[in-house]
């Protein structure tokens, strides 16, 4: 949880977007749309895509290829955003992302990162023991799986389509994306089915 | 812009350290520096954060996904077939 801002951190806020909006940097209206498209984003997105991914194998191909175009289809404005790349476990292979250098993340599908995505100690155990972070997580990996960490370095954004598990014969796309959380997203988690 | 390395090539991420130089805005971890992979894919191209971190006019790079063997990098933590993804530059890129 955040503490609550500060009123000089507030105050110095309101100067920065005085001068921006007198420079014509941005208008007021840019900044209240990007606010709206920044507070709807949020892992229901990214769940919605991989659930549809589950059912629909034309889908799944578009979305594999081009992780922007999905979103987009999706009726989300991907504008200013950049690219997403979505990376596909198999039955030998499984993908957990993290930034070592800052706190990249695809906030276009998955909304705010959570706090332990920033924290140092996530960043820098992941890529060193990541077997360790994941059985911390509750999702042991077993030994001949690969594991692949996807260190977010650059210019792409990447979310996980991870495997559908068995015991959701039948079920609607509702259904599958309910499994899907933010933490199955970023790969830390695997689907689980109800208890 | 035509990438010079195609996927399935061998690279050497250079030993550069840049850091110690001065001042600068740096897109590839400290653990790969002088490191070997495997191009797993063309991402496109970008302009160069090194130059736009400054304001600095800024040419667009070749992007590569990498593909490293985690345990090479991380021995004592490691398990045999895990991997590091990681985006990296073609400035920083060598044939290997």
């Amino acid at each position: 949880m955040s503490n609550p801002a500060r009123a000089e951190s507030i105050e110095q806020l309101d100067r920065l977007l005085a001068a921006l909006m007198a420079k014509g940097v941005v208008t007021e209206a840019e900044l209240a749309a990007q606010q709206a498209s920044t507070d709807r984003a949020s892992p229901e997105i990214g769940a919605r895509m991989v659930a549809r991914a589950w059912l629909d194998p034309a889908w799944r191909a578009m979305m594999l290829k081009n992780g922007t175009e999905a979103v987009e289809a999706l009726g989300v404005s991907m504008a200013g955003a950049p690219p997403l790349g979505v990376l596909e476990d198999t039955a030998r292979r499984h993908h957990v992302i993290v930034c070592t250098l800052c706190s990249c993340y695809p906030r276009a599908v998955l909304g705010y990162p959570p706090h332990w995505y920033k924290s140092f100690s996530y960043r820098s155990r992941v890529v060193r023991e990541p077997r360790a972070v994941m059985a911390e997580w509750g999702s042991p990996v077993a030994d001949d799986i690969e594991l692949r960490v996807v260190d977010s370095t650059a210019d792409y954004r990447w979310m996980v389509l991870p495997m559908r598990p068995a015991g959701t014969e039948g079920w609607s796309e509702d259904q599958l994306a309910a499994l899907i959380t933010r933490d199955v997203l970023v790969g830390v988690a695997l689907p689980k089915l109800p208890a | 812009m035509t990438p010079r390395f195609a996927a399935g090539t061998r690279v050497l991420v250079k030993n550069d350290w840049p850091e110690e130089r001065g001042p600068c805005h740096i897109r590839t971890p400290h653990y790969l520096r002088g490191r070997s992979g495997q191009v797993e894919r063309v991402l496109g191209a970008y302009r160069n954060p090194e130059d736009l971190a400054f304001a600095r006019p800024a040419e667009e790079r070749v992007l590569y996904h990498v593909l490293f063997d985690q345990p090479g990098i991380f021995p004592a933590d490691g398990h045999a077939p895990d991997k590091l993804l990681v985006e990296i530059f073609e400035h920083w890129l060598e044939a290997a």
